[in-house]
């Protein structure tokens, strides 16, 4: 495939009958692999989800064991193929981004609009040889991979993605969350050491450090929208928000508003994406603990950390953007739809589910959207800059913000307009910024004046 | 040459030695670094150069005067004009030749184009060092814009052979006068749009203020030159100081360190001390080409170019600090000696003196911030 497949009918587009069929056939692969696919999980997670909560009449104990065994097997299937196709979308969506930012073209060679190059990329990736370099420690070398692996995919389990779509909505999902994070720290680390190479020793030292400092101003800031809920579970605090901007965390307490900022800074270094992509910082560390890595290995660190972006966006989404809670749409609408409990709802009831999971889907991918911004807006910033902002900064802040909300709740429960007017106030102030922002964005773009002519690529 | 650098090292308890490049992605060419590094800061950093080694002086002893031109551009890849300039004019000053006024035009208006495409390049990867990717594509698309007036003026878009014994090879095809112009507009407007988007952004001046600060008198106890020299406060600039060619006749200033964010000196200094003299080769190149003179663009040399015996030395402010040449002929038609002093080879010697106690990420900064290039080292 030596032109790009241009859709029928753009400019360029092939002209000849065979040509048009390929097009044609790429534009078929291409929907059937970027709607469909997601289509699929997504209608999954849908239908499997909500199966605990089901229990057909005239079944004995043993038999509808079975069917949610069978079930969540087939849901921790569909969960993690959901991360690693999201983690490939990501990639092709970030390059696009890039590729627009850094005024090139980007993918655009296999499928329509360079799609389906990370399916691409991923076969590459699978079929080549997976090396160990000479006097590495094997055994830890290729078990590192595996730590990484399963830190990301059991975040899957209390992730929500609707008002009843959630693999299991344990009582303590918000530490649940926290820890399995923290074996993706091990699995580096356990890489940068048993890799023999300088270049990957110091990428896993420089990881460690880093995401074990940022867990702390993480786990405080985290704490704040759960003295708010009242509760560490996911479904819970979700529920505990209004579906409206002003009754979300991030706006009906001033201290959730800082705590949410810095909650997105420690996730950003959690996430080892830039600013704080000193683990694999290419100009100084070549490429940090994956140095040596190849192949199917490689393949694993580079689905986590896209991956991740979902995991991070969706828990920020969760504790302070009002997850999935849709506008009109009350919990006693839910419970009306639901029908008896145990019985398996009506059509109604499934509607309500894919909306709030629209809703929530929409909200993740904006915040996704807005670390892709960043990590192709803002340079590196060094070793000891990240320390110093961890702990000078980010911890205090966090601490404080936690003390505040304990104050906050106590005022709240004495006068709870306090909060309503909080809401209106900082949405106001919010709209406000946005649009100073994006009036000083068109005004920057007017002020750069003519774009340097693209036609000759 | 590594046994010897590892002689001044030493890795013994807690400190590691680290082959810093040659195969690297921030050694800007072919350059290694030894470096004894105490965890993240480093104790010594030893450059070991010559991976890049290709004779290109005593190629000067084997080809004729005319046939040595096309090599001289592989003396400094990012900006060829310069070495073909400074060649030319020391033939010229040893054959005693007069240089016709469009000719001299011609060669400031390709050297301060070229001159803007490799600040673009050094800003560019000095920001990619860094860790922001952007900025350097915005680069290389503006840099893109000059290759293709390169290429239309003199055929190549990299080594570009476009200064001759005497003159220039080409006058300016039709069109290019309008071209130019309307790309100098264009990139007035996006040296704003840069410093926007990279120069004042508060992560990249918290990483280059005040890091590897080379002091004045340091600078020029080392013989650094160019924008190295000049970002650490020293006013010295051959286009002023020396004029040659037809610098003479145009007004421009010479950006030198001031401290803009940090200490004179910085790393910030020798990175913005280019961006501005981008801005002073805007303007050169707008004065020459609407001061350019009618005429030749090609002085009257003989066929076979046989100077006397004797000597001459030439000096230029290339991209990357002084290119100065120094021709010596026999009386035949080969040079008996050329030799070439470039810029990047006395920036590189400081490195020793300079990186004591930077982390291993101010290194990058550090080299990224001298802007070398490796053919130039070694030549």
């Amino acid at each position: 495939m030596n032109q790009p497949a241009a859709l029928p009918g753009a400019p360029g587009a092939p002209t000849s009958p065979a040509a048009r069929r390929r097009a044609r056939a790429v534009l078929g692969l291409t929907l059937a692999v970027g709607v469909g696919l997601p289509g699929l999980l997504f209608g999954l997670i849908v239908a499997l989800t909500p199966l605990r909560t089901v229990v057909p009449a005239g079944w004995s104990e043993g038999q509808v064991f079975l069917l949610h065994a069978v079930g969540l097997a087939v849901l921790a299937v569909v969960l993690v193929t959901f991360g690693a196709v999201v983690s490939g979308i990501t990639v092709w969506w970030e390059m696009r981004v890039f590729a627009r930012m850094s005024s090139r073209v980007g993918y655009n060679r296999v499928g329509a609009g360079g799609f389906l190059q990370w399916v691409a990329d991923a076969v590459k990736l699978l079929l080549k040889e997976d090396l160990v370099p000479a006097d590495a420690d094997a055994v830890l070398f290729r078990a590192a991979p595996y730590f990484v692996i399963v830190g990301f995919a059991l975040t899957f389990v209390v992730l929500p993605f609707g008002e009843s779509l959630v693999a299991a909505d344990l009582n303590v999902g918000v530490l649940y969350v926290l820890s399995v994070t923290a074996l993706v720290v091990v699995g580096i680390l356990i890489a940068g050491w048993s890799s023999n190479s300088k270049w990957s020793l110091f990428g896993g030292m420089r990881s460690a450090a880093q995401v074990i400092s940022y867990e702390i101003p993480a786990g405080l800031a985290a704490m704040v929208p759960v003295l708010m809920a009242g509760t560490l579970s996911m479904q819970d605090m979700i529920r505990a928000q209004g579906a409206w901007p002003w009754e979300w965390n991030v706006f009906t307490n001033p201290f959730a508003l800082v705590a949410f900022v810095v909650f997105f800074i420690a996730q950003l270094a959690e996430g080892n994406r830039t600013p704080f992509d000193l683990p694999e910082a290419e100009s100084e560390l070549v490429a940090g603990y994956l140095s040596e890595y190849s192949s199917f290995r490689f393949a694993i660190y580079f689905l986590v950390e896209f991956g991740n972006l979902w995991v991070m966006s969706a828990i920020a989404v969760t504790l302070f953007l009002g997850g999935w809670q849709v506008p009109f749409v009350g919990p006693e609408v839910y419970a009306a739809a639901r029908g008896a409990p145990g019985s398996i709802p009506g059509a109604g009831w499934w509607g309500l589910q894919v909306l709030s999971m629209v809703v929530f889907v929409v909200k993740t991918l904006a915040v996704l959207n807005l670390i892709v911004w960043i990590r192709w807006t803002l340079p590196r910033i060094r070793v000891d800059q990240m320390m110093s902002l961890c702990w000078k900064y980010l911890v205090p802040f966090a601490f404080a913000c936690f003390v505040g909300t304990l104050f906050w709740q106590l005022l709240v429960t004495a006068a709870p307009w306090a909060a309503r007017a909080t809401g209106y106030a900082l949405t106001a102030g919010f709209l406000v910024t946005a649009f100073f922002f994006l009036r000083l964005t068109l005004r920057n773009v007017s002020a750069a004046g003519d774009r340097v002519d693209l036609t000759n690529w | 040459m590594e046994r010897l650098i590892l002689r001044k090292l030493q890795a013994d308890g807690e400190e590691m030695i680290l082959n810093f490049g040659p195969q690297h992605p921030s050694t800007h060419g072919v350059i290694n670094f030894m470096v004894e590094t105490d965890g993240e800061v480093i104790r010594k950093a030893i450059p070991d150069v010559g991976y890049l080694h290709r004779s290109l002086e005593k190629i000067g002893e084997q080809v004729g005067y005319p046939g040595y031109m096309p090599f001289t551009d592989r003396i400094d890849y990012v900006a060829a004009m310069f070495p073909n300039e400074g060649y030319a004019i020391a033939v010229e000053r040893l054959l005693k030749l007069e240089v016709p006024p469009r000719a001299q035009w011609l060669r400031a208006i390709s050297c301060e184009l070229c001159r803007i495409a490799s600040h673009l390049i050094s800003v560019g990867t000095m920001a990619m060092d860094i860790g922001a990717f952007t900025p350097m594509l915005h680069g290389v698309r503006e840099r893109e814009t000059v290759n293709d007036l390169m290429e239309a003026l003199c055929g190549s878009r990299l080594t570009y052979n476009y200064h001759r014994i005497g003159g220039v090879a080409f006058d300016l095809p039709e069109g290019w006068r309008d071209r130019t112009l309307r790309f100098l507009d264009h990139f007035d407007r996006f040296l704003v749009e840069f410093d926007r988007l990279i120069s004042f952004n508060e992560v990249f001046v918290k990483r280059l203020a005040g890091v590897a600060i080379i002091p004045a008198p340091l600078a020029v106890d080392y013989g650094l030159s160019g924008p190295n020299l000049r970002g650490s406060g020293v006013d010295f600039d051959l286009r002023r100081d020396m004029p040659y060619a037809a610098y003479p006749h145009f007004r421009f200033q010479i950006p030198v360190g001031k401290g803009f964010v940090g200490t004179v000196g910085d790393a910030f200094d020798r990175f913005y001390v280019r961006c501005l003299e981008m801005a002073e080769s805007s303007k050169i190149v707008r004065q020459a080409l609407e001061s350019l003179p009618d005429g030749e663009y090609m002085a009257k040399v003989p066929r076979r170019i046989k100077p006397e015996p004797g000597e001459a030395m030439s000096r230029v402010e290339s991209a990357r600090g002084e290119m100065a040449y120094y021709v010596v002929s026999d009386g035949t038609e080969k040079a008996a000696r050329v030799r070439v002093r470039t810029g990047s080879f006395t920036a590189m010697g400081i490195v020793d003196a300079i990186s004591p106690g930077l982390m291993v990420a101010d290194l990058v900064a550090l080299i990224a911030s001298l802007d070398v290039v490796a053919p130039e080292i070694d030549r």
